[in-house]
């Protein structure tokens, strides 16, 4: 009898079951046949009216139905959710074309990446990084560096001076002073910076940036420095470029040189000399001025105009464009 | 300085071209700039001769010449004013191709036949004279090519010469170095002292012995100055870039050119009494040969005679007493003037001339006696006249002298990294024409008089290299004794700030260091500017004192060119000067205008405002650890709206601002829309905390919410303080979530939630240790703010 009945409401279950097409319906199947309230539950407390013979019988056949539906509706589970899954994923899809969210990148301006970049090569040549004021005076600016009072290279810096007779400094050597002042030897050092020059056309501008550099120890060559110039041309502009020394003169080194590169055609041949930076041994006077003994220490220095690093390494054909400050300018740089 | 080609072999013996000439001397430090034929070629232009000419039957202007070429005499009809019989000029045969691509064709003029042109000095490309055809001297031979008689086969090297090499701003002084730099010989014009054919001087007095302690005259009588200059002269002259003026002028100039000596010539009937070579009284005053009237200072060198001014010595002739047309007479002027005594006046003046060029960077102290010479036989030569005796003043103990400079074989390696030999370096200092003297391990050296760049060891260390050759010598690759010197880690570099900002989407911009004082000042940031000197222009006039002015030009104009969603920074030096005294300081300048985040398809993007910008300044000072205690206080400044403008303390230290532009600077820049500016000082940003271990909690953090109501004046700093004080150390984090005013909330208050992170290192927290932190906090909000927990 239970049996029969039992069987029955499995039919009926399984049907629901397999009719139940979201988990709220299979849910409600199950509360129905298998909650507390549930009526294959309600056919097991019915058992214990039975005789013990044909309790267990039935118990048993009523305990398989039970079984068999709770497979069921696990698996009916387990299908919807695929099911629901699917559908969602379905859903949920996208066109990955689409442009993502953000927002417009910043960058460095091309002169500091140039420059940034020279620092980290000579920071690996153990050079420390050294300041100086954009502001200064007649001695550290000229008088120092060994430009004697009234002479022509004074008047090749065309300077910019305050009503009290200090100026803005025309080349970042200054900073050698400060630092040989402030150190004995060995000095190591590159010396960033911006510097004015009263002279505005296509190829000046009144302000640009310079590097320094400076090395004074105990048998510093002329030979130091040549072998130090083509390792870091090599090195800024990634390439072998040729790079010769030619006389020049500046009142603060002796001998004095100007760097020229041997620049290269579109086709790879060797094309201009391009003068990039100028440098030689520090004068013994400079030395003198900052109570360095010129007889045991001997020192390079060079200086080199980054706008014209800049210019050469990024192909930009107008030192004014850097000043400008056009967006659509800076953005090709970051 | 230009010299032509053909001058300098005259002179050295070497089968070097100009452009091998050229290279040469750039590797030894004389920087040829061009290298440039003095004439295009003019193949078919020969000497014509006019033998007749009339005018043209049918037109006013033009006239028939009868031409004897190259071959035969040809009809040509020419328009140029001064063709006329006798005249020679360059005539264009038939066929010829001008520079200028015209052939040179049979023509017809006005019924006319014409074979051929006579042609002016820019026809051929030889000069700017278009008033008339160019005349060439009597001397030419008729019929010989144009470029064998004026000598056009030729280059002219422009020379770039550093400050510190006068003794080659000469013919003479070029060949020498030539030479030198090949190993030829050099010779030079031969100088023979011209005898006296009478005994007319003038008195001489130096008074003034330290500026010129030589000065050499010499009374040339019975000149003719309409005399023709040769015309070997007048192309040697125009290749180094000077016009023909008369044969005296044309004399003095071209010894200049030659033996680098400036000279002068006065007309002898202009000197009153006697040449007086002194200083300038204070105001006195003078009309310069090039007719202006100068006012001069007490340390210009003046010649005068006994009664005024002649000439500002060293520099420029005077309007009155130099050649002129009626000169019969003359003075001729040759001197030493001590370069510091020449050095800046002619710029004082406005007066860049050759002479006063080489005074300054010094002429050679033995040449002046030689030059005079040398100018008396030119000028004899080409305008006659009869010369006097030289009359020479001279202080010679104020006249430089070159001393022996020593120089050892072992310092000069040292120096140069190099393995020279004594004879290699002797033999290169013999070639400069130095006089070497063995001393010891070294040499005592004597550079020739012309050089005045001498003075020390190092001097002649590099004069060896650059002889030797800088490229010969050799190289080392980096190396040596390495200390380490590194920027500290509490220290945040530029270039690391700079990576940081451009990651959050700020470009970086470079604005002038300069200025205008109006734009400062319509910004109230004028305080502290410092003015210079000598500006370029009004609006560059004083040194910036904030980054503001910079940030806003460059928005400006990006505006206009329709970028409408950027961030901007500058990092730079700004410049105060105030009583106490004048500083620079390294700023950063941020500006953000427009929205957050790019156009986007999923939803509209926000309007930036005042906390975007702040948040910047926040993620950077945690992103860096900067040290100390920051606060946010309201500001007013001229450029900020008041409502939304914020002083920046870093441990009670002014770090910066920030805010909103006022809108009546956005209304006045006429921008369309407003934009969000903070400026920061870098030493402060700069000052990072080494991270330092904390004991990591393993126990859960509990958040607890509050919301209350305060007064709509209460900052909401001073709540998240007070929390944090009631709370101690347990209270990890307090976020603000929530502000609201509105339905529910009295008037003039707020209704503020806020979060707290709560957690023990040691151990869990119970609810009650909880509850108790809680109540403490919600205490003290009430006492300190009166605040109210809602709902």
């Amino acid at each position: 009898m239970a049996t029969t009945e039992a069987e029955g409401l499995l039919n009926e279950a399984l049907s629901l079951v397999s009719d139940a097409d979201d988990s709220r319906t299979l849910d409600q199947v199950r509360v129905r046949f298998l909650g507390k309230k549930g009526q294959l539950t309600g056919l097991l407390k019915q058992l214990g009216a039975l005789p013990p013979e044909a309790r267990r019988e039935a118990g048993q056949a009523v305990n398989r139905c039970k079984q068999t539906l709770e497979s069921a509706i696990a698996e009916r589970e387990s299908a919807l959710a695929r099911v629901d899954l699917e559908r969602r994923l379905k859903a949920e899809r996208i066109d990955v074309t689409m442009p993502g969210r953000g927002h417009e990148p910043g960058g460095a301006h091309p002169v500091n990446r140039a420059l940034d970049r020279i620092l980290d090569i000579f920071n690996q040549l153990g050079f420390a990084v050294a300041t100086g004021p954009e502001v200064e005076d007649d001695y550290f600016n000229f008088e120092a560096l060994n430009f004697p009072e009234h002479h022509p290279a004074r008047a090749m810096h065309d300077t910019f001076y305050l009503p009290d007779g200090r100026l803005l400094r025309t080349h970042t050597s200054p900073v050698q002073i400060r630092v040989m002042k402030s150190q004995q030897p060995p000095v190591r050092i590159v010396a960033p910076g911006r510097v004015f020059r009263s002279d505005s056309d296509q190829t000046h501008t009144p302000q640009f940036h310079q590097v320094e550099g400076l090395l004074v120890d105990r048998d510093v060559t002329f030979a130091d420095l040549k072998g130090l110039l083509a390792n870091f041309v090599n090195a800024f502009f990634e390439d072998e470029l040729e790079v010769r020394l030619r006389p020049s003169y500046f009142p603060f080194t002796e001998p004095s040189a100007e760097v020229d590169v041997r620049w290269r055609n579109a086709d790879g041949t060797p094309g201009r000399w391009l003068e990039v930076l100028g440098c030689g041994m520090v004068h013994p006077n400079v030395l003198r001025n900052c109570d360095i003994d010129p007889e045991t220490y001997t020192g390079y220095a060079f200086g080199l105009g980054v706008e014209r690093f800049a210019m050469l390494r990024y192909r930009v054909n107008d030192l004014r464009l850097f000043f400008e400050n056009d967006l659509n300018f800076l953005r090709q740089f970051r | 300085m230009k010299i032509s080609y053909r001058w300098l072999k005259q002179w050295v013996a070497t089968d070097l071209n100009a452009e091998q000439i050229a290279e040469k001397f750039t590797l030894a430090g004389l920087e040829v700039d061009s290298v440039e034929p003095v004439a295009p070629p003019l193949d078919g232009v020969v000497v014509g001769e006019i033998l007749s000419a009339e005018p043209h039957p049918d037109a006013d202007r033009l006239r028939v010449c009868r031409v004897l070429g190259d071959t035969e005499e040809r009809t040509i009809v020419c328009g140029a004013p001064n063709a006329r019989a006798g005249l020679k000029a360059p005539l264009a045969t038939l066929g010829t191709v001008l520079p200028g691509g015209l052939k040179i064709k049979p023509a017809k003029l006005r019924g006319v036949h014409s074979e051929g042109m006579l042609c002016s000095e820019p026809e051929l490309g030889l000069g700017e004279d278009s008033t008339g055809l160019m005349e060439l001297p009597d001397s030419a031979t008729t019929g010989e090519s144009l470029s064998t008689a004026l000598g056009l086969d030729d280059s002219v090297l422009e020379i770039d010469l550093t400050p510190n090499r006068a003794d080659c701003l000469s013919a003479r002084g070029l060949a020498r170095e030539l030479a030198a730099l090949t190993g030829a010989e050099a010779d030079g014009p031969e100088i023979v002292p011209v005898a006296a054919e009478h005994d007319d001087t003038v008195s001489i007095d130096l008074m003034s012995p330290d500026d010129c302690p030589c000065y050499i005259g010499r009374v040339i009588r019975g000149v003719d100055v309409k005399a023709a200059t040769p015309l070997w002269m007048v192309e040697r002259l125009r290749r180094s870039g000077i016009r023909s003026l008369g044969p005296i002028v044309d004399v003095t100039n071209y010894v200049l050119l030659e033996l680098g000596q400036p000279l002068h010539a006065f007309d002898l009937a202009q000197v009153q009494g006697g040449i007086r070579v002194r200083r300038a009284g204070k105001g006195e005053r003078m009309t310069l040969l090039d007719g202006r009237e100068v006012t001069l200072d007490p340390d210009m060198l003046l010649i005068s005679d006994h009664a005024r001014p002649l000439a500002l010595g060293g520099i420029m002739g005077g309007q009155d007493s130099g050649v002129g047309d009626a000169t019969r007479d003359i003075l001729l002027e040759s001197a030493w003037f001590n370069p510091a005594s020449i050095i800046g006046r002619g710029r004082r003046l406005g007066l860049a001339t050759e002479s006063a060029h080489r005074f300054e960077r010094g002429v050679d102290p033995a040449l002046q006696r030689r030059a005079a010479e040398r100018a008396t036989a030119l000028i004899i030569e080409i305008a006659g006249g009869e010369p006097g005796p030289i009359i020479e003043a001279l202080d010679r103990e104020r006249l430089p002298v070159n001393r022996a400079v020593p120089l050892r074989l072992a310092r000069l390696n040292r120096v140069l990294g190099s393995l020279l030999s004594g004879d290699e370096v002797v033999d290169i200092l013999r070639r400069l024409d130095m006089t070497v003297k063995a001393d010891g391990d070294g040499w005592q050296v004597t550079a020739p008089s012309a050089r005045r760049d001498i003075e020390i060891e190092e001097d002649l260390i590099e004069e060896v290299a650059r002889v030797y050759g800088y490229d010969r010598l050799p190289s080392r690759n980096p190396g040596g004794r390495l200390s380490i010197r590194v920027p500290g880690e509490g220290e945040l570099p530029e270039a690391s700030l700079r990576r940081q900002l451009a990651a959050r989407g700020f470009q970086e911009i470079m604005t002038w260091s300069f200025v205008g004082e109006d734009e400062l000042a319509r910004l109230e940031l004028l305080d502290g500017a410092q003015p210079l000197a000598n500006p370029l222009s009004r609006d560059m006039a004083v040194l910036r004192t904030s980054l503001l002015p910079g940030l806003l030009n460059t928005a400006g104009s990006n505006l206009r060119r329709q970028h409408h969603d950027f961030r901007l920074f500058e990092l730079g030096t700004c410049f105060s000067s105030t009583g106490h005294g004048f500083s620079e300081t390294r700023r950063v300048g941020l500006l953000m205008t427009g929205h957050a985040g790019t156009e986007h398809f999923s939803g509209k993007p926000r309007q930036l405002d005042f906390f975007d910008l702040k948040g910047e300044l926040e993620h950077l000072l945690e992103l860096n650890c900067v040290k100390g205690k920051v606060v946010f206080r309201p500001l007013s400044r001229a450029w900020l709206h008041p409502g939304q403008a914020a002083e920046v303390l870093l441990d009670d230290q002014p770090l910066g601002w920030l805010g909103q532009l006022h809108p009546a600077l956005v209304g006045r820049l006429d921008w369309p829309q407003s934009a969000f500016v903070g400026e920061f000082d870098m030493a402060f940003l700069a000052r990072r905390q080494v991270p330092e271990f904390r004991e990591v909690s393993r126990f859960p953090a509990v958040r607890r919410d509050l919301s209350l109501v305060v007064a709509e004046d209460v900052a909401v700093a001073d709540v998240v303080e007070e929390v944090q004080r009631r709370g101690g150390a347990s209270v990890r984090r307090v976020i603000v979530f929530d502000l609201y005013r509105g339905p529910g909330v009295e008037k003039n208050c707020k209704s503020l939630s806020i979060g707290l992170i709560i957690r023990e290192v040691s151990r869990t927290l119970k609810d009650a240790e909880v509850d108790a932190l809680i109540e403490k906090v919600i205490a003290g909000l009430q006492s300190r703010f009166d605040a109210k927990l809602r709902g």
